[in-house]
């Protein structure tokens, strides 16, 4: 069964006297224990897709249609305590600045305990007791000294590894991680990569990674979704994605990669960039940077449609499956 | 939570008076404050040819017509708002006073800006000595209050150069007291946004150019920094009207025979319980609105452009 | 055999960071002594950068790469070393003396929402380069300067009058790159340039980078965080560590066989599409502060192969017989 389904959710911005869409038809499905990897460029819509899940679109967003179900529990109806249990225990989230989520002010031992005081009634010492062996398990080297300093005496990596322990306290269905690493240097990013996948195997914890980084989501993700304007264009495994791209814009984003080029030799690029939230194009959103697009898609939104193992949005993609087809039913005559 | 705003939206590529605009039309109060502000710099520019009576004209003083009530209660038609005790219209005389406050209040604050946006700037740019001298001297400043360094002054020069000489130059006098006396708030707001500009890349930029630190400061900083002058200009013009206003009820403001509205008030307070309440009632209500009109407009300012709010 | 145009010898800069006076007095041991807190962000770096190649400096944040770019423009003085371009010292020269060279080097900036001035149109932006180093032009002639620029960064002319905000982040950074080349310069510093754009807008941009080399016989110092970019980027790669040049090779020879045990540590962290079986080589603690300048190796406190005279001897750069050149006693004693 699924734990969380996200079904045709319209996420939309009320600006400026005009209503702009930020999500359009998003749709799709997380298991147990699964990580899934959301791809796309700034403006792609993938950290409101994040934001959406929890309910905490802020004004000017909302939710204009859509549903959201965790184990069949509707959460864009909930009231406001039904939505703090969900956003508490089942789904936590991680966000790219650690800062955004620990108190400047207290010491992180003092709000580690405190998460663990508001769930269960035990004693501060035990609390502590508690918290210590968090912080060792999210290998942050001697915890006790740790437990009594501030935010600000660590360094970004250590501040997300606290984050990861008080994620980690209440042991949520459903870790959502908005670019955790962004702001880490690599040896750091590789080691707090390692770190949530291993924490996500060992407790089953299903992990939805909001991510531009290919080569972090590869090394995360089994199923990988990837987003252009608003929209899912592409989805599937994430060897399938990474190896055979369907959709031009995805293959335009990998082979974009410096590593896809020989050295010296003038990248792959896309022309262009994404498209601000008021100046859409119609049509498919991507046809003003594809190499492929013709009039269908200027005008006309492609559908979903089943290639292989992956869901495409695409024309292109679509007519060669048909063209496929016909070419199976000449065969056989 | 928090989103980049950038993410969702572009900026609107407004310029920062169109973005001001835009946020005025919406807003009814700012609205009716911006007309009223505006209806009174009109008068006061205008002031000359609204008046019915010219002041400076000698027969403008009549003590014949000493203390005659406003029309509505007088019934007498020539003067709309009444005679003060010397037998002055009180229209005329509220107008060209209007004039003189808002006057004195704009030059002060120009010469507290000038002064205090140079200081700022070099204060914030230069920064090590120069920027501990200079802030130090504003310290120094800020811990007179203005009231008792204008009083100080003025007196002392009423006893130097005697009250003739005080009455021909007393404007001037007031505009330089007021102007000098209050620097510090502009140099102190400006120097912080011009640390916070200072480390933006587009200095460095400049600076590898090999631009001069004079252009750099004035031409390519400066320019960032004005959107919180605005909002203390603002409030820093009622500000000086009022200094001014206080000065004067102390009488060392402006002369009786040429009076802002301070002086007005003042010369009115004797009257106000022998039956004449208009004298002093009058240019004091006009006073009040127009300083309640300036600080809500500043106060809108502050609020409309807040740098979280505000960001190109 | 290459040209040298820059050499940088036992560069170092420290910082205050009790910057005022009144606090740098301290009571020690009963007595009162004025002591300056300082950071050291550059230990003793030594580069030459050769005519026309791309030199990549790559570390963490805090090993000093961007300080190096900011002492070379001479944004910062230096507080020791020399800075040599072809024959000149430059690091000591006065903001009057250097005017020759900030024509000839020129530097683009990483967040390209700050490099702009967000009052001054693009051609503002542009023309008071160009008029204030070429004062002889006319304003016809500065324009078609500015035509030609921004036609050969890819930005519409007819889109000069906007403000940056007007524009995305690639094509600020275009403009960026514009305003360094106005002045037609040899040399251009990169400060992370792409790490604040999407990568299919990087890709747009390095190729820019790279198409404009060719054209200009252009020679860069790349300062990044991003291997990948390195790899396909540059001639030669520098790698730093707190405030130090730690391993300085050819790009095929670092990539193919990394000395140092932080750079290795540092390729075997970068996520790559292809071979997600290796683990990246894990790193004991995190980087240490430069608050105190360290005895010995910078690279002690996080290297599985310290011994003790890395505590003691602070390593040399030595040259390998592949060419590259190392600073690691346990690559010097082959323990490594």
């Amino acid at each position: 069964m699924n734990l969380l389904s996200v079904s045709n959710l319209h996420v939309n911005f009320h600006l400026k006297g005009q209503d702009l869409a930020a999500l359009i038809d998003v749709s799709f499905t997380l298991n147990r224990g699964e990580r899934i990897a959301i791809v796309g460029e700034s403006g792609a819509g993938k950290s409101i897709l994040g934001f959406s899940i929890v309910n905490l679109v802020d004004k000017p967003g909302y939710i204009k249609s859509g549903s959201i179900k965790l184990q069949n529990k509707e959460i864009t109806t909930m009231s406001l305590p039904q939505l703090q249990e969900v956003r508490g225990k089942r789904i936590a989230m991680i966000f790219q600045d650690p800062m955004m989520t620990l108190n400047p002010v207290l010491t992180i031992g003092v709000q580690l305990v405190e998460a663990i005081r508001s769930h269960t009634r035990i004693s501060f010492k035990d609390a502590k007791n508690i918290a210590i062996e968090k912080l060792h398990s999210v290998q942050i080297a001697s915890p006790e000294k740790r437990f009594n300093q501030y935010p600000h005496e660590l360094s970004g990596g250590m501040r997300q590894r606290v984050i990861i322990a008080t994620v980690l306290l209440l042991n949520p269905d459903i870790i959502i991680a908005d670019e955790p690493t962004t702001a880490l240097d690599v040896t750091i990013q590789a080691e707090i990569i390692q770190l949530l996948l291993d924490i996500c195997r060992n407790n089953s914890m299903a992990l939805l990674l909001i991510s531009h980084d290919l080569g972090v989501v590869s090394r995360v993700a089994e199923r990988t979704i990837v987003m252009y304007a608003g929209r899912v264009v592409e989805e599937g495994p994430t060897l399938e994605i990474i190896n055979d791209p369907q959709h031009p814009y995805t293959q335009g984003l990998l082979n974009a990669l410096p590593q896809m080029a020989l050295p010296g030799q003038r990248l792959n690029q896309i022309q262009g960039s994404m498209p601000p939230l008021n100046e859409r194009p119609s049509g498919c959103a991507f046809h003003p940077r594809c190499p492929y697009a013709t009039d269908q898609c200027r005008q006309q939104q492609p559908s979903f449609i089943h290639s292989g193992v992956s869901t495409v949005a695409c024309f292109m993609v679509e007519d060669m499956i048909n063209d496929a087809h016909l070419d199976d039913d000449e065969e056989s005559r | 939570m928090k989103y980049f705003k950038k993410d969702i939206i572009p900026p609107t590529p407004n310029s920062r008076w169109s973005h001001i605009w835009t946020g005025f039309i919406g807003d009814k109060l700012a609205t009716l404050s911006l007309a009223i502000f505006v209806f009174y710099c009109f008068v006061a520019i205008f002031a000359p040819l609204l008046a019915p009576y010219n002041i400076n004209n000698p027969n403008f003083m009549d003590l014949a017509n000493a203390e005659i009530a406003p029309r509505w209660i007088s019934g007498d038609s020539r003067f709309l708002l009444g005679t003060d005790a010397q037998g002055r219209d009180m229209l005329s005389v509220i107008l060209y006073g209007t004039r003189l406050s808002l006057t004195i209040g704009v030059c002060a604050v120009l010469i507290q800006a000038t002064l205090g946006i140079c200081i700022g700037l070099i204060s914030g740019y230069l920064g090590g000595r120069t920027d501990n001298f200079l802030m130090r001297a504003a310290d120094i400043q800020l811990s007179f209050s203005t009231m008792m360094v204008a009083i100080v002054f003025l007196a002392i020069f009423q006893a130097l150069f005697g009250m003739a000489m005080y009455q021909q130059l007393a404007m001037l006098m007031l505009i330089l007291v007021i102007g000098l006396a209050e620097w510090p708030l502009f140099a102190r707001t400006i120097r912080a946004s011009v640390l916070a500009e200072k480390q933006k890349e587009y200095v460095d930029a400049a600076r590898i150019m090999g631009i001069s630190p004079k252009r750099i400061m004035f031409k390519h900083i400066l320019p960032n920094t004005l959107t919180p002058v605005l909002v203390i200009f603002t409030v820093q013009i009622s500000n000086a009207i009022v200094a001014e206003a206080a000065l004067s009820f102390l009488g060392l403001g402006m002369p009786a025979n040429d009076p802002s509205l301070g002086a007005l008030i003042s010369v009115g307070f004797s009257y106000m319980f022998s039956g004449s309440w208009w004298i002093c009632v009058i240019p004091s209500v006009t006073l009040i609105i127009l300083i309640l009109v300036m600080n809500m407009l500043g106060d809108w300012l502050r609020d409309h452009l807040n740098p979280r709010t505000y960001k190109d | 055999m290459p040209t040298p145009l820059i050499q940088i010898s036992h560069l170092e800069k420290s910082f205050t960071t009790n910057k005022s006076w009144f606090g740098q007095w301290q009571i020690d041991r009963g007595k009162i002594r004025r002591k300056k807190d300082s950071v050291h962000a550059l230990n003793g770096v030594n580069l030459t950068i050769n005519q026309g190649e791309t030199l990549c400096v790559v570390g963490e944040t805090g090993c000093g790469k961007s300080t190096l770019a900011r002492v070379l423009m001479g944004l910062t003085p230096a507080s020791s070393g020399e800075v040599h371009y072809q024959d000149q010292r430059i690091d000591h020269l006065n903001d009057r003396q250097r005017m020759l060279f900030r024509r000839r080097m020129q530097m683009v900036f990483q967040n390209p929402y700050a490099s702009l001035n967000p009052r001054m149109t693009v051609y503002q932006t542009l023309s008071e380069p160009i008029s204030f180093h070429n004062p002889q032009l006319s304003a016809s002639q500065v324009d078609e300067k500015i035509h030609a620029l921004l036609e050969s960064v890819g930005i519409s002319p007819s889109s000069m009058d906007n403000y940056p905000n007007e524009f995305s982040g690639g094509q600020r950074q275009r403009i960026s790159l514009a305003r360094a080349l106005s002045v037609e310069p040899d040399f251009i510093i990169a400060d992370e340039p792409l790490s604040a754009l999407d990568v299919s807008v990087q890709a747009q941009v390095l190729n820019l980078m790279m198409d404009k080399q060719e054209e200009r016989n252009l020679t860069y110092l790349f300062i990044t965080h991003d291997l990948a970019v390195v790899e396909h980027f540059a001639t030669r790669v520098a790698v730093m560590y707190l405030g130090r040049v730690c391993e300085l090779a050819s790009t095929s020879t670092l990539f193919s066989a990394p000395k140092h045990p932080y750079t290795k540590a540092l390729l075997s962290a970068i996520p790559r599409l292809d071979n997600n079986t290796t683990q990246p080589i894990r790193l004991m603690g995190e980087v240490p502060t430069q608050m105190d300048k360290p005895i010995g190796c910078v690279f002690q406190a996080r290297c599985p192969y310290a011994n003790p005279r890395c505590y003691k001897e602070s390593p040399e750069m030595i040259r390998q017989p592949d060419n590259s050149t190392v600073a690691c006693h346990a690559v010097d004693e082959g323990r490594l």
